[in-house]
């Protein structure tokens, strides 16, 4: 069962299209990657999936069900705008989100003393937020975001504003929580960082859905056959399965190139060739990030 | 409806527990009362230590005799040319000069001072001259002090309204007038407060940006409707305190007071202050026989009607225009006209309610929506016909409604936005936008 299906959604502004009949669905259990640059429709299509704002076609597909009032409870959302009562203590404003999510004061005391514990931030509870440091408040944040224990969870830009020490901590959990059986959706326009963390992407543009599928089948898919090589000097092509595009010095007698090799040729094949030419130092195979393919895509042309 | 009551409770408990609640709603009842006899209690210490001023006076009439309790005045042997230098020299007050004069037409009396005398100073001046020209007439009229009292007559009016039911009722307008007054005012204060602490408690969850995280679990609409009760509820818990408070100070003193000083004696003392002492009981009495009147409970029933109604309204407004802004200060443009409806109350409150309950205005005024919770209580104890009061109380609900709703519409998208650019126009369009 996917954990979510979107099913041609499209949502209008008076004066700009927001979605425009966007499809993709989501495996349960994975840490999906909703990529795109500002102002792609990536906000809007969250918020329409945390009935925060309705889509005006399209059909929205949680768990198998369709989504509904209830199903507030087993999302946990983290939005790109967030923050906290300042004036608030620590531990009632959790239990407070909590409430809100639908748990009773019991359960949702028990899962945030968990937490709490668990980010070693127990002595906070009687804290008001106003007295926090900028990386404490953002562990509460995420603490609010998943002490119900949703089955989905929706990160907006989740590590704009978030040091690198708890940005780490909070990739740890975030694999863990997929362990425990959550799926887990990331969005955000660095599609770097987030490419390494993801099962399966979807990237939007201009409000459309332009690509997607698991991570590895796209990258597959893209792949250019060129290679990076760095060698131990000069040396120049007459062979006609492959072509140099660039060739840098780095050192005294230590060059880069970058080759681009024809489609049928063997990764091995052109290493033989290279040794008899010159001496090889490293040897890579140069494979598109998703940003990169993204970029090529948008631009209209292909992978290069 | 239980996420509503979540919020609610929230906002109740965030506000109770400040310290400026605990201060506002203990100290308030204490300030006023006391504030006013503070003012009181120096101004009569002022009057009292005050050093008099003299006055050189010359007196050709030879009508004048000084009387002290407010000046000092010395009699100068001199010309009027070297008086009006004389006091300037000394520090005096000034210099009263009394021509030569007819006392049935008396003309040309004048006062020389540095300054420009008070009002309060020439009409006592005034009223001590004409005084004693009085005197010189009746005297050479042949007139006794004795036949003059005797003259004199003092008739009070005793109002007394005859309900439906036929039963009487005295009804002193003065007390009727402070009554509503205060209600007006009272009423006013806590709509303007309260509608602002809305305001701002939006402004802060979009500032502080919890908003989002709040509403991906609970709807606007309940959102903004707990928030709304909630203050709602602080407003009604001070009140009560207040009522309490004041009731039980005023028991105190009233009994403080009903202890050490019977009624009899109260009057005496009264009578002594008082020159007239025949008016002035009456007076006393009747005012206190129309507040033992009031039929407290149904004002204050009446009070938390039209709190509550005018609050909801004014609330649900202030929290739009608290959605539609990113800091206070943008919110002064919204908030004009969101308050002149209030002002116009107010006004009205002075210039036609407490003046003709009854006119035509003053009606009207009670009766649409957004006036009628200030110009209702003002008219309240005038005791408005019943009909006019439960139209006025159908109109409230609706118009509270009605606000509600277009106010919700505006605030659910308001919440969202950041940095935008907000015009009317697009207040107008958020209003029209489909969810």
């Amino acid at each position: 069962m996917d954990a979510l299906n979107v099913e041609g959604v499209t949502k209008h502004y008076s004066n700009h299209v927001a979605l425009d009949n966007v499809t993709f669905s989501i495996p349960e259990k994975s840490i999906f990657g909703l990529l795109g640059p500002n102002g792609a429709g990536k906000t809007t299509l969250i918020r329409i999936i945390n009935q925060i704002i309705n889509a005006d076609a399209g059909k929205i597909t949680l768990f198998g069900k369709p989504l509904q009032q209830d199903h507030v409870g087993i999302i946990g959302y983290l939005p790109e705008e967030r923050g906290l009562y300042k004036k608030m203590k620590v531990g009632e404003q959790l239990l407070y989100f909590a409430q809100l999510k639908g748990m009773s004061r019991k359960d949702a005391l028990v899962r945030i003393k968990h937490w709490m514990k668990k980010f070693e931030v127990t002595e906070w509870w009687n804290k008001k937020v106003e007295d926090l440091s900028k990386g404490m408040a953002q562990k509460i944040q995420f603490i609010s975001t998943v002490m119900h224990e949703p089955k989905l969870i929706i990160l907006d830009e989740p590590f704009s504003g978030f040091d690198p020490v708890n940005a780490q901590i909070i990739t740890k959990e975030i694999f863990e929580l997929r362990e425990n059986g959550s799926t887990i959706i990331f969005s955000t326009h660095r599609m770097e960082t987030v490419e390494e963390l993801c099962d399966d992407i979807a990237l939007i543009n201009k409000a459309q859905k332009i690509l997607e599928g698991p991570k590895k089948q796209i990258k597959e898919r893209y792949r250019s056959n060129k290679f990076i090589i760095e060698h131990t000097g000069v040396f120049s092509s007459t062979a006609i399965n492959f072509e140099i595009l660039e060739q840098k010095q780095l050192e005294e007698n230590r060059y880069t190139s970058l080759l681009q090799s024809t489609a049928d040729t063997k990764s091995n094949d052109l290493l033989r060739q290279l040794i008899n030419v010159t001496e090889v130092n490293s040897f890579n195979e140069k494979i598109p990030t998703i940003s990169e393919i993204f970029i090529s895509l948008v631009k209209g042309g292909s992978y290069e | 409806m239980n996420k509503i009551l979540l919020v609610a409770l929230r906002e109740f408990k965030s506000r109770v527990q400040k310290k400026s609640f605990l201060i506002a709603t203990i100290l308030i009842p204490l300030i006023f009362p006391g504030l006013m006899a503070g003012l009181i209690y120096v101004s009569i210490q002022q009057e009292k230590n005050a050093t008099k001023e003299v006055i050189h006076y010359i007196d050709e009439s030879n009508l004048f005799k000084p009387d002290t309790s407010k000046f000092i005045f010395k009699e100068f042997h001199g010309s009027v040319e070297d008086a009006k230098k004389a006091f300037t020299v000394d520090g005096s007050y000034g210099f009263l000069h009394i021509p030569k004069l007819d006392i049935f037409n008396p003309n040309g009396i004048t006062l020389y001072s540095k300054s420009t005398p008070s009002p309060t100073d020439k009409g006592y001046l005034v009223s001590m001259i004409e005084n004693q020209i009085k005197d010189q007439k009746m005297q050479s009229l042949n007139i006794d002090q004795k036949v003059l009292d005797q003259m004199k007559t003092n008739v009070s009016i005793e109002t007394i309204k005859i309900s439906d039911s036929g039963s009487e009722e005295s009804s002193d307008t003065s007390v009727l007038f402070a009554v509503g007054m205060g209600c007006g005012i009272l009423m006013y204060m806590f709509i303007f407060i309260y509608g602002a602490q809305i305001m701002q408690g939006v402004i802060e969850e979009k500032t502080s940006k919890v908003v989002e995280v709040i509403i991906s679990s609970v709807r606007p609409f309940q959102l903004m409707m707990g928030k709304i009760i909630g203050l709602a509820s602080v407003g009604l818990l001070q009140f009560l305190i207040w009522i309490i408070l004041i009731s039980t100070l005023t028991t105190v003193v009233l009994a403080y007071f009903g202890l050490n000083m019977p009624q009899q004696q109260m009057m005496e003392q009264m009578s002594q202050q008082i020159n007239d002492p025949a008016i002035q009981n009456q007076g006393a009495i009747e005012a206190l026989k129309a507040i033992s009147q009031i039929p407290f409970a149904y004002m204050i029933f009446n009070f938390l009607f039209y709190f509550l109604g005018g609050y909801l309204i004014y609330g649900a407004l202030f929290a739009s225009v608290g959605s539609a802004v990113d800091s206070p200060a943008e919110a002064q443009q919204f908030m004009f006209p969101v308050t002149i409806p209030l002002l116009i109350s107010y006004l009205g409150l002075f210039t036609f309610i407490l003046q003709d309950p009854h006119g035509t205005v003053s009606v009207w005024l009670s009766i649409i929506p957004f006036t009628s919770p200030i110009a209702m209580m003002g008219r309240i104890a005038f005791d408005p016909p019943l009909w006019q009061l439960i139209l006025s109380m159908v109109l409230l609900v609706a118009g509270f409604i009605l606000t509600t709703w277009v106010a919700a519409r505006i605030y659910r998208v308001g919440i969202l936005m950041h940095g935008a650019k907000v015009n009317y126009k697009v207040l107008a369009k958020w209003f029209m936008m489909k969810n």
